[in-house]
C-alpha cells in the first residue's frame, strides 16, 4: 500500500482515505501497558515454568536438556499418585460441607429473629483470620492428650479420637478447618440469593399447604441454585489450591496422609530443590485445574440448557 | 601450627628490619589485628533460634572490638534454609556471613563451592587467635566443616547430641531403674506406661522427617551405617529393621496416642506436662524443662547418654557452623565475626545459657566455664554424649529427600505395616534419587 502512495504522488489527494488507515492505531499506547504487564508476570512465567518442566534443573548444579523425561517421572511416582487422590478428596469433602452447611445457614439467618445481625457478625468472623494463626489454633485443640476437643467429647462419653495424628483421620479433621473457615463465605452468598427470591411464589406455596421441605426444594433451592453454583466455584479453587492450612498443621503427615499436590509440589521445588520436576509437576496440577473448572463449567451450561428445556 | 608461627614471626622481623613493614603500621608480634577492618559494614543471615539469639545479644562486643557493623537477621530455619539456597544460586547473595546446618548441608554446600575456604585465614597469625586452632574442635565438628580436600569452609558452632531426658519420679513411683541398654529401655518404657493414668513410658518424634533425628540412634546403635564404600544407601539391611522394629514396639505400645504426628514440640509438651517418663531428643531442651513457667517436671528430669544397642552406644549428632559467603566482598572481616562466633566467650555463655554446645573441646572441659552450668547432670549428659558422638545423618546432597521417604515409612510402622516392606519400599524409591544426585 504504501509502495503504490509513494510511486504515485500526483494520486495522494485522492488516496487520503486510505492513507488514514496506514496510521497506527492510537489505542496502542493504551495497550501497551497491559500487555506489558500481562507477559511479565503471566506469560512468561508460563512459559519459563513450561521450560524448565523440560530440563533436569537443580539448584547448585547446572541444568541439562531431558525432554518428557520429568512427565514420564511423574507417571511411576507414587508420591504424586497418592497426592492427587488426597487433593480430590480434600476438595470434593471441602466444596460439599461448605455448601451445605452454608446453605443452611443462609436459610436460618434469612429468618428475622432477634439479634439476628449480631449473630450474622459472629458467624462470618471465622472468615476474617489469618489461615496460619487459626491452623496454629487448631493443632493445639487437635491434640490427643492436651487439645480440648477430646476434653469435649470425653464430656459426652465419646472416646479420644487422634484426629490429625492419625492418617485415616488426618484429612476429614483438615477439612473441618477449612469448613469452619469458609462456610461464612457460601452463608454469604447464599444469603445475597436468598434477599433477591420474591416473595410470591411462597405465598401461593403456603396456599397449596406446601410443607417447609417442599418449599425448600422446589423454591428455594432452584432459585438460589445460581448461587450455590458461584460459592461453589469459587470454594473448588480455594479448596484445591489450599496449603496454609494443611502446611501449618501437618506439613503433609502423618506419613504423607495429608500430601496433596501442592504440598508435595512445595517440597520437591523448595525443600529438595528439583525445579525441573516441581515444574512438571506445577503443570500437570494447573491442567488439572483446568479440568476441574471446565467440567464445571460444563455442568453449568447443562443446567442452563436444561432449564431452557423444561421452560424455567 | 606452633612451627609456623614462629617462622611467621622471624619473617616479619625480618622484613620489618629492612624497613618496608613498618610502613605498613604492622606490630612486629604477630597479633591479631582486630581493628583491621574497622568501618566494614557485613550481612549476616541466621536461622532463629538460640545461637542466634546469642550473637546478636552479644555482637556490640564485637562491633567494640573491631569496629565492624553488623547487621544480623534470624528467619526460621526452614525458610533460611531456602533463602540461603536461593540467594547463593544467583551468584550475589546479599549476607556475607552464613548460618548452616551441617547435617542437612554440608554436602550440597561443598558441591556448589558457595563457602569460602577459610584454612589460610586460620593460619594467619594477624586474622587468628592463638587458641583457635582446628585440633580444638570435636571430631564431629572437623568432619562437618572440612571438605575431603581437608580444607576448613566453616567453623563449627554448635553441636547437638540426642539424649536421653527421663523423669525421676515417674521412675521411683513405679520402681524402674533408669535404662542402660535399648531392650532395657523398651521394657522400662512399657512397665511405666499407664493408660488409666493418662501417662505413658515413653515419648518421641513420630512425624515423617523430624523422626529420622530419633531414629538414627537406634539405628547407629544396632551397628547401623548409612551409606556403603561405594556410596550406596543401607536402611534396608537388618539393622534398620531390628531399629525400626524397637521404633514401631515403643511408639504404638507406649507412647501417647497420636504420636505418629508429634515433633519434638508435641513431645515435650507432653513430657514437661509429666505425661510421659522418656523422652530422646537432642540436648537444647534444659531450659524449658527447667523453667517454672513452662514446665511441670522442674527439679524431676534426669539426664542421660541415649541407651547402648547391641551393637554398640552412639549419641547421633548435627550440628550448626558458620561461614563466609565465597561470594562476599568482605572475607577477613566476616572471618573475624565467626571466629569471635565461636571464640570462648561466645561459647561458654551458649553452653551456660542451655542455647547449644560449643564444637570446642577447650570450651566444654573448661572447669571455670562448667561452674557456671546451671544443671550438672545436664553438662555431664553432654560431656559423655560427645564421647560417642556418631553422625545421625548420612552426608549425602539429597537429604531432605531422605528424611522424608525413610521418614515416611518409619511413621508408617506407626500404624502397623511391616518394617522391612516399608524400609525396603523407601530405599526402592530413594536409591535412583541419591544416584541422580551423585551423577549431576
Amino acid at each position: 500500500m504504501s509502495a503504490l502512495t509513494q510511486s504515485t504522488p500526483g494520486a495522494a489527494q485522492s488516496d487520503a482515505a486510505p492513507e488514514k488507515e496506514l496510521r497506527p492505531p492510537s489505542y496502542w499506547p493504551f495497550v501497551v501497558p497491559a500487555l506489558v504487564v500481562v507477559i511479565a508476570i503471566i506469560i512468561f512465567p508460563w512459559v519459563f515454568t513450561i521450560w524448565m518442566s523440560l530440563n533436569e534443573w537443580k539448584v547448585g548444579s547446572s541444568t541439562t536438556f531431558v525432554g518428557l523425561s520429568n512427565y514420564l517421572r511423574l507417571t511411576s511416582d507414587p508420591r504424586f499418585i497418592e497426592a492427587i487422590g488426597h487433593t480430590l478428596v480434600y476438595t470434593a469433602l471441602s466444596v460439599l460441607l461448605p455448601l451445605v452447611l452454608g446453605t443452611f445457614a443462609a436459610v436460618v439467618f434469612h429468618q428475622k429473629f432477634p439479634g439476628r445481625g449480631f449473630l450474622r457478625g459472629v458467624f462470618i468472623m471465622p472468615m476474617m483470620a489469618t489461615p496460619v494463626a487459626i491452623a496454629l489454633v487448631w493443632t493445639m485443640m487437635f491434640h490427643p492428650q492436651l487439645g480440648v476437643l477430646n476434653y469435649l467429647l470425653s464430656l459426652v462419653g465419646i472416646p479420644a479420637q487422634l484426629w490429625v495424628f492419625h492418617p485415616a483421620t488426618v484429612i476429614p479433621s483438615l477439612v473441618l478447618v477449612e469448613t469452619w473457615q469458609w462456610t461464612p463465605l457460601v452463608m454469604l452468598i447464599v444469603l445475597g440469593g436468598l434477599a433477591a427470591i420474591p416473595t410470591e411464589p411462597y405465598e401461593s406455596a403456603q396456599i397449596d399447604g406446601a410443607s417447609i421441605w417442599q418449599v425448600f426444594r422446589f423454591i428455594t433451592l432452584p432459585l438460589i441454585m445460581p448461587f450455590l453454583f458461584i460459592a461453589g466455584m469459587i470454594r473448588m479453587i480455594d479448596a484445591v489450591k489450599s496449603f496454609d492450612i494443611i502446611f501449618a498443621i501437618t506439613q503433609g503427615g502423618p506419613g504423607s496422609a495429608s500430601e496433596t499436590i501442592n504440598i508435595y509440589l512445595y517440597s520437591v521445588a523448595f525443600s529438595y530443590y528439583d525445579l525441573g520436576y516441581g515444574s512438571a509437576i506445577a503443570v500437570v496440577f494447573f491442567l488439572l485445574i483446568v479440568l476441574l473448572a471446565a467440567v464445571m463449567l460444563y455442568a453449568r451450561q447443562r443446567m442452563l440448557w436444561t432449564e431452557i428445556a423444561s421452560g424455567t | 601450627m606452633v612451627n609456623h608461627k614462629i617462622s611467621r614471626r622471624t619473617l616479619l622481623t625480618g622484613t620489618a628490619a629492612a624497613g618496608a613493614l613498618s610502613l605498613t603500621g604492622l606490630p612486629a608480634r604477630a597479633e591479631v589485628n582486630w581493628k583491621k577492618y574497622a568501618g566494614t559494614k557485613l550481612e549476616v543471615i541466621l536461622a532463629k533460634g538460640p545461637r542466634g539469639d546469642n550473637l546478636q545479644k552479644y555482637v556490640k562486643e564485637f562491633t567494640e572490638l573491631t569496629g565492624i557493623q553488623v547487621e544480623a537477621e534470624q528467619i526460621p530455619e526452614q525458610q533460611q534454609r531456602q533463602k540461603v539456597v536461593i540467594e547463593f544460586t544467583s551468584g550475589r547473595p546479599s549476607f556475607d556471613v552464613v548460618h548452616l546446618s551441617y547435617h542437612v548441608q554440608k554436602r550440597q554446600f561443598e558441591k556448589a563451592g558457595w563457602l569460602a575456604d577459610l584454612t589460610p585465614f586460620m593460619k594467619d597469625p594477624a586474622l587468628t587467635a592463638p587458641d583457635l586452632v582446628e585440633s580444638d574442635f570435636s571430631a564431629a565438628g572437623l568432619q562437618y566443616a572440612r571438605n575431603d580436600k581437608g580444607q576448613m569452609l566453616s567453623l563449627p558452632w554448635s553441636v547437638d547430641y540426642f539424649i536421653l531426658y527421663y523423669n525421676k519420679e515417674l521412675f521411683e513411683k513405679k520402681g524402674v531403674a533408669v535404662p542402660k541398654t535399648l531392650d532395657e529401655m523398651a521394657a522400662a518404657a512399657e512397665k511405666l506406661t499407664d493408660t488409666k493414668e493418662g501417662i505413658y513410658g515413653f515419648v518421641g518424634r513420630g512425624l515423617r522427617n523430624a523422626n529420622m533425628a530419633m531414629w538414627s540412634n537406634f539405628f547407629l546403635n544396632y551397628g547401623g551405617e548409612f551409606l556403603d564404600a561405594k556410596g550406596n544407601i543401607l536402611t534396608d539391611g537388618p539393622e534398620a529393621i531390628a531399629a525400626t522394629k524397637l521404633y514401631q514396639t515403643l511408639l504404638t505400645k507406649s507412647a501417647p496416642p497420636g504420636v505418629a504426628g508429634f515433633n519434638w514440640m508435641e513431645s515435650m509438651a507432653s513430657f514437661t506436662q509429666g505425661r510421659s517418663a522418656m523422652w530422646i531428643d537432642g540436648v537444647g531442651w534444659a531450659p524449658p524443662l527447667e523453667d517454672p513457667a513452662a514446665s511441670r517436671v522442674v527439679g524431676k528430669v534426669g539426664y542421660t547418654v541415649v541407651p547402648a544397642g547391641p551393637k554398640g552406644q552412639y549419641s547421633s549428632t548435627y550440628g550448626d557452623g558458620i561461614g563466609v559467603a565465597a561470594a562476599s566482598k568482605n572475607k577477613e572481616a566476616a572471618y573475624l565475626l565467626c571466629q569471635w562466633v565461636v571464640s570462648k566467650t561466645q561459647g561458654a555463655r551458649l553452653l551456660q545459657a542451655g542455647g547449644g554446645v560449643p564444637f570446642r573441646n577447650s570450651i566444654l572441659g573448661d572447669p571455670e566455664v562448667q561452674k557456671g552450668v546451671k544443671t550438672k547432670e545436664w553438662l555431664q549428659s553432654v560431656i559423655d554424649s560427645g564421647k560417642i558422638s556418631k553422625l545421625g545423618l548420612p552426608v549425602v546432597i539429597p537429604v531432605a529427600e531422605f528424611r522424608d521417604i525413610v521418614g515416611a515409612a518409619v511413621t508408617a510402622t506407626l500404624s502397623g505395616a511391616d518394617p522391612a516392606a516399608e524400609l525396603k519400599k523407601a530405599n526402592d524409591q530413594y536409591r535412583p534419587i541419591l544416584e541422580r544426585s551423585e551423577k549431576a
